[in-house]
């Protein structure tokens, strides 16, 4: 797989490596009313979808850039690479 | 019809005219009192322990393709049962016991090959470690045995003992561990639950879980609506496609690991072997080829295949383990999706939805654990409470906070 780095162009994959889903990015406020039952999911629980996937991946013996990688998990197509820091940004983290 | 050695006498005098297919293939009824989603290793040995030690005469499997197109059809064939961790021994200890004694239950030749696997390790930690696992798999009654090098080189003269970054120190030992022929298995499952009355549907693929009032009330499938007391689903790769269905998340993510098997060779390996620097896993099959894989790609995927990066790293481990086999041409490569759960090990549980219940999560050690899945599974359906071995398997332990991790990594699928 080839991820076009929004910054450097085209890559390898294998100079990644890769998290999971991006909601990763969405972490639960630690002092909400039902903060346990929050982690929980967003630890261990997934969508996991056959198709369009939005995930995580860092740019380990590159820029070490994080990126966030929207791709086809049936076909490993890959249609939109973005940063990692503008998607967080664009959720309203990191205020 | 058994087979025996007469009957294959008796059959070569007449013209083998006289053998049948091993199976039915019959319309679905309109009700059944458990049906399995699956049509796989674990689907049709559920079906098997069922019909066969649970005495339930009202069972069908229903598998989207022809049974055993699956996973069970692309593994690497190794069966051992040398875990560490309580939660998981006993379990894959009953597994190895029902290996040994599958062909004399199925009356069918898996082709059960009890040739031993040896875990190479290669600095004092690792060994520290392995005496450790082997301590815990004999307390759970298997068998462990520590080689030291000389030990080793005897067995297995061609390793790459001296290498000067990863010496080879030792090996921890399963003489009972071993091979089966995995497209047997399923047959045999398969043969055996269909004498036992269970229907084996193939080509019917479920689309939908009918589900009212928070009961399952059975499947709705490319052939029509089927009603059920109870539905398993026994899907592994699949699992999150089809628990969605039901509107559950899971936790687990679908990757693909990819395995490799060269020209077939002169006998060469006498027993499977692990590499402790890299991740390598080599037999060699009856037929000659050598079997071998490593790591998963490491992304979420439901495609059947990987990627070239895997293809190097699994090769370089294998020279670097066995200098010899780098002469061998690879013949066939091919992946498969498995159900990497968030520690590891896999879930025999009953679900928030009455009458569903889930077997999956298998990372990528199902096979070895056809069998048992299957027994306990079926424990779980008929009685409605967990076989003994597998009341560690709990849907809700990432809840409660009781993973079984045996690589201790956490909550990172593919690092399992």
């Amino acid at each position: 797989m080839i991820i076009n780095h929004p910054l450097l162009g085209p890559r390898d994959a294998s100079e990644f490596t890769y998290l999971g889903d991006a909601s990763l990015i969405d972490r639960p406020d630690w002092q909400a009313e039902n903060v346990s039952e929050a982690f929980y999911e967003y630890g261990y629980l997934r969508d996991n979808p056959a198709g369009e996937h939005q995930e995580l991946w860092y740019h380990e013996a590159g820029d070490r850039s994080w990126l966030v990688v929207t791709r086809n998990t049936l076909t490993h197509e890959i249609s939109k690479v973005e940063l990692a820091r503008d998607v967080a940004r664009a959720r309203g983290r990191s205020k | 019809m058994r087979y025996s050695g007469f009957r294959v006498i008796k059959e070569a005098l007449t013209g083998h005219k006289g053998w049948k297919p091993v199976w039915r293939e019959p319309e679905p009824k309109a009700h059944y009192d458990i049906i399995v989603i699956g049509g796989g290793g674990h689907g049709l040995a559920t079906a098997h322990y069922l019909s066969k030690v649970y005495g339930q005469r009202n069972v069908a499997v229903v598998e989207k393709g022809w049974i055993g197109g699956g996973n069970v059809g692309r593994n690497t064939t190794i069966v051992r049962s040398n875990y560490m961790l309580d939660g998981n021994e006993p379990f894959y200890e009953f597994s190895m016991k029902l290996w040994e004694g599958l062909e004399q239950d199925l009356n069918y030749n898996a082709m059960m090959s009890q040739r031993g696997i040896i875990n190479l390790f290669h600095t004092d930690g690792q060994r520290d470690a392995y005496t450790r696992r082997g301590n815990a798999m004999i307390l759970n009654g298997a068998d462990a045995e520590l080689l030291d090098a000389d030990q080793v080189r005897k067995e297995h003269p061609y390793l790459n003992f001296d290498d000067a970054r990863f010496p080879i120190k030792g090996g921890l030992v399963q003489r009972r561990a071993g091979t089966a022929r995995h497209d047997a298995v399923a047959w045999g499952f398969a043969r055996s639950a269909d004498l036992h009355g269970v229907d084996i549907i193939q080509n019917c693929e479920v689309t939908g879980l009918r589900i009212e009032n928070g009961k399952c009330l059975g499947v709705e499938t490319t052939k029509g609506f089927i009603g059920a007391n109870k539905v398993g689903c026994a899907v592994a790769g699949s699992s999150g496609r089809v628990m969605g269905m039901a509107g559950m998340r899971l936790p687990i993510e679908s990757h693909v690991l990819q395995a490799f098997v060269s020209e077939g060779l002169k006998p060469v390996l006498p027993s499977v072997i692990t590499f402790g620097a890299g991740h390598f896993y080599v037999s060699q099959s009856d037929k000659g080829g050598l079997v071998f894989g490593g790591d998963i790609d490491g992304y979420n995927t439901y495609a059947q295949r990987g990627n070239l990066p895997v293809v190097e790293d699994v090769c370089e481990g294998g020279v670097a383990l066995m200098p010899m086999i780098g002469r061998a041409r690879l013949l066939r490569m091919w992946g498969g999706v498995m159900d990497m759960s968030m520690d590891g090990s896999p879930i025999i549980d009953r679900t928030p939805v009455e009458g569903l219940y889930f077997n999956g999560g298998w990372c990528y050690g199902g096979f070895k654990a056809t069998p048992a899945s299957g027994h306990c599974f079926a424990h779980l359906l008929a009685k409605d409470e967990p076989h003994p071995v597998a009341t560690a398997y709990r849907l809700d332990r990432f809840r409660t906070g009781r993973m079984i991790d045996e690589k201790g990594v956490g909550n990172q699928p593919n690092l399992h």
